[in-house]
């Protein structure tokens, strides 16, 4: 692929040499800003960071909808399952949330993602309420390896719970042609509020897959009894489960003492708050800004609530994203209670999005 | 003790330590009503006017390929000129003060702002946000007072070399992002010969030659060449733009702190100062300008100057809706709130530049007579009986 492109690059030579002095010369002009920081007024798909453009809104239940995405330039292709993050301007507030991706890849050039409401849920009530067409969004390209692998099982198993079923409709769209043999369990409060209920009891009806709905409502919570007797031949098929922390974290326990924990791969939308202790203030030292960190809140929400561009990526302690210098303090894992502690000069690295401060802090940006 | 508390009228002394914290109690509580209310309608202003900044560069700087033809010369020139202004007032220095941090917008933040001027953001903030914005008014400790070239206080010494301190200002104006730059280094102290060596200011000076060398290119290399046959007249009209954008940030910021009813103060009556009385010095160090809103926009809004120093990190476009409270505030706690129109305080500054060129007493009329002072000592906070002079800590 790269090799194809050096090759067929246009403009080696001249026409490359004069591109070369075309930009200089609008270096030269657009400084102490940069070229891109013109065009992105007239181009925001084309300028220096990845945007997207919705393209359309399309409601799914009464709290979720779907947005159908145009990423600008710097899009990478996806695979199924995998998630972005897109940025958002709540009340003026810049805000970046995760969304799995719902479309298949290379769907012409647009790409979709569905959103749930949550109640009281800043980006996710934005979105669902205020979201339009034409709407420019910030976007980070996809990531994540809640994906299935290039071989595929021959037996599978979904287990999804309310808007976790985002990245396995991902995967369903993309890869049921290759897929022998899928079940899919599938948790909702109701009927009525199965996100993409249509489509799957459709795939269901047509013989695609076989989906057994679960409604809390009038079934009570999924347990891994009532599963095991609903996918008796569980131990055999490779499992892919996305829903609630509580949900999550009881079939790991299951698949654990089952002796099979491998064959379980699990995404998570939060990280699980387990442990939460005394605060502290919090400095960023390069900003000069100084605040007080709960102990029970990521220094990630601290750091933006004080207007600190802070890095970030999931917010829940998987991908590495929002990792900082801790210069001087002692901050918890938010999931653990584990503690890391840095002596002035360490810049011990740590992730914001799961650690609040046990102490003073003073934090390098 | 203050400077102030030497002059003839202590404008505090009827003010007990009670009512200045009670003052600093107030002033927080318009601050976090601003902050509780920022939003998308200021999101939109910033955003609206650092558009229509670029566009109107652009299209000046588009319109000065054809500057041999007098009119394009002028609309050009005259766009410019206004597009540097509100990119170095209401834009630049208001995002380094991070006024639109909140945003969390990596392309409009203090952190990542660069603006057109020959001071880099980095060298700018620090001697701007952190010394002047700390020490306002603190002879000795704020550079902002006179540079460090002028007298601006009857308590400093008069010598010789401030007989020409008339001139240094003029001179100070025309190059006035020049001046900047070397005050932002510290040139005067940093140019003898052991501070000369240093590494570190090294470093920063060659910072700054870059900076210089890039804007320099810009305005009157590559723009002028890019005009082909109006070369000459583009590089004038660069020229102009600069020039007059130094004389209007140089105007507007004279009025924010030189107008007679300014009060300077020692470095010793900031030791341990509070909070309240850290407002009480902004308020008493800093002057506004009246006028309509297209002189508070192209001012940066620093014609607000008061209420900038209160909140300097609060969105611009906020001041002038919270300028009536501040100034019930000045009213009810007897204070005196400066402020008169461009003209005036231009005037008035410069009046005090030559007054204090001069030996103190040369020209006493002036000095009893503040020309640009509106008054308003009517006070209805009642005082107690006995007062202890407050600024005056530790
Ligand atoms: C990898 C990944 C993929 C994701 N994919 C999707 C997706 O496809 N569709 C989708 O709708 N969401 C998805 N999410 C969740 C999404 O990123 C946001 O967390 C969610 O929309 C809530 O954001 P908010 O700003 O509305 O809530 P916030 O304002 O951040 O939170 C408000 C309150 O809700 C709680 N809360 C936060 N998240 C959740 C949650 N998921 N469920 C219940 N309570 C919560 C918070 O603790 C807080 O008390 C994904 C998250 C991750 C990490
Ligand atoms: S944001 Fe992904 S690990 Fe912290």
């Amino acid at each position: 692929m790269l090799t194809t492109m050096t090759v067929t690059t246009p403009g080696r030579g001249p026409l490359r040499r004069l591109g070369g002095h075309v930009r200089r010369v609008a270096d030269a002009v657009a400084t102490p800003l940069l070229p891109q920081d013109y065009l992105d007024l007239i181009a925001p798909l084309h300028g220096s960071v990845l945007r997207g453009r919705i393209e359309s809104v399309h409601p799914e239940t009464r709290d979720a909808v779907t947005l159908v995405i145009r990423p600008g330039r710097g899009w990478v292709e996806h695979r199924p399952g995998q998630y972005i993050r897109i940025g958002v301007d709540v009340d003026g507030v810049r805000l970046w949330r995760a969304y799995s991706l719902t479309s298949p890849p290379a769907t012409g050039a647009t790409v979709s993602i569905t959103v749930k409401a949550i109640a009281d849920g800043v980006v996710s009530s934005h979105l669902v309420r205020r979201a339009r067409p034409g709407m420019i969004v910030g976007l980070d390209p996809p990531t994540g390896d809640f994906t299935l692998p290039l071989r595929r099982p021959a037996k599978l198993l979904f287990i999804t719970a309310g808007s976790g079923i985002t990245p396995v409709m991902g995967m369903l769209r993309s890869h049921l042609d290759e897929l022998d043999d899928v079940i899919h369990v599938h948790a909702a409060p109701r009927r009525e509020d199965v996100i993409f209920g249509g489509e799957l009891r459709a795939l269901a009806r047509a013989g695609r897959l076989e989906l057994i709905e679960h409604h809390d409502d009038t079934d009570g919570l999924l347990s891994t009894e009532r599963l095991s007797a609903l996918v008796p031949d569980l131990r055999e098929r490779e499992a892919w489960a996305c829903g609630p922390a509580g949900l999550l974290a009881t079939l790991e326990s299951f698949y654990d003492t089952a002796g099979i924990a491998d064959r379980l791969h699990t995404e998570r939308f939060r990280p699980t708050i387990l442990a939460t202790g005394a605060g502290g203030s919090v400095t960023f030292t390069r900003q000069g800004t100084t605040v007080q960190g709960p102990g029970d809140v990521p220094l990630l929400s601290v750091g933006e609530g004080a207007g600190v561009l802070m890095p970030s990526g999931c917010r829940m302690g998987i991908c590495f994203g929002c990792v900082v210098p801790l210069a001087e303090g002692t901050v918890r894992d938010l999931r653990s209670g584990a503690l890391t502690h840095a002596a002035p000069g360490d810049n011990v690295q740590i992730q914001t999005c799961i650690s609040a401060a046990a102490g003073p802090c003073r934090i390098d940006l | 003790m203050t400077v102030l508390q030497k002059k003839a009228i202590n404008p505090v002394a009827h003010l007990s330590a009670e009512d200045i914290e009670n003052l600093g109690v107030e002033l927080d509580a318009i601050r976090e009503q601003i902050i509780a209310s920022r939003g998308e309608r200021d999101a939109a202003y910033i955003r609206g006017l650092i558009k229509t900044q670029r566009t109107l560069e652009l299209g000046s700087r588009a319109v000065l390929l054809a500057s041999l033809l007098p009119p394009a010369w002028l609309a050009g020139t005259a766009g410019l000129t206004i597009a540097k202004i509100l990119e170095n007032m209401e834009i630049g220095h208001n995002v380094m003060h991070g006024q639109w941090d909140w945003m969390r917008d990596p392309a409009i933040h203090s952190t990542s702002w660069e603006w057109d001027n020959a001071s880099p953001a980095a060298q700018w903030k620090h001697s701007h946000n952190e010394l002047h914005h700390t020490y306002t008014n603190v002879i000795g400790r704020d550079n902002d007072l006179g540079y460090g070239i002028m007298r601006v206080d009857e308590d400093q010494r008069w010598r010789p070399f401030y007989l020409a301190q008339p001139l240094w200002n003029l001179i100070n104006a025309c190059f006035f992002e020049y001046g900047i730059a070397a005050y932002d280094l510290e040139l005067g102290l940093n140019l003898t010969k052991r501070r000369r060596r240093d590494p570190e200011f090294r470093a920063r000076a060659a910072q700054v030659l870059t900076k210089i060398k890039a804007q320099v290119k810009k305005d009157y290399v590559v723009h002028p060449l890019l005009s082909g046959p109006s070369a000459p007249t583009t590089l004038v009209a660069n020229l102009t733009a600069n020039l007059l954008r130094n004389l209007w940030t140089h105007s507007v910021i004279m009025c924010g702190h030189f107008p007679e009813g300014v009060e300077t103060f020692s470095r010793r009556s900031i030791e341990g100062e509070t909070r309240g009385e850290w407002y009480l010095r902004q308020m008493l160090g800093s002057a506004n300008i009246s006028g309509s809103d297209l002189l508070h926009l192209m001012a940066g809004n620093l014609s607000f100057q008061i209420e900038h120093h209160l909140f300097p990190d609060l969105p611009s476009n906020r001041y002038k809706e919270i300028a009536p409270k501040i100034e019930d505030i000045f009213a009810r706690y007897g204070l005196t709130y400066t402020t008169g129109s461009l003209p005036r305080q231009v005037a008035s500054a410069w009046s005090k530049v030559i007054r204090l060129s001069l030996p103190n007493g040369f020209l006493d009329e002036v000095t009893e007579q503040p020309l640009a002072t509106v008054t308003r000592l009517a006070r209805t906070v009642a005082p107690a009986p006995r007062r202890e002079p407050v600024a005056a800590a530790a």
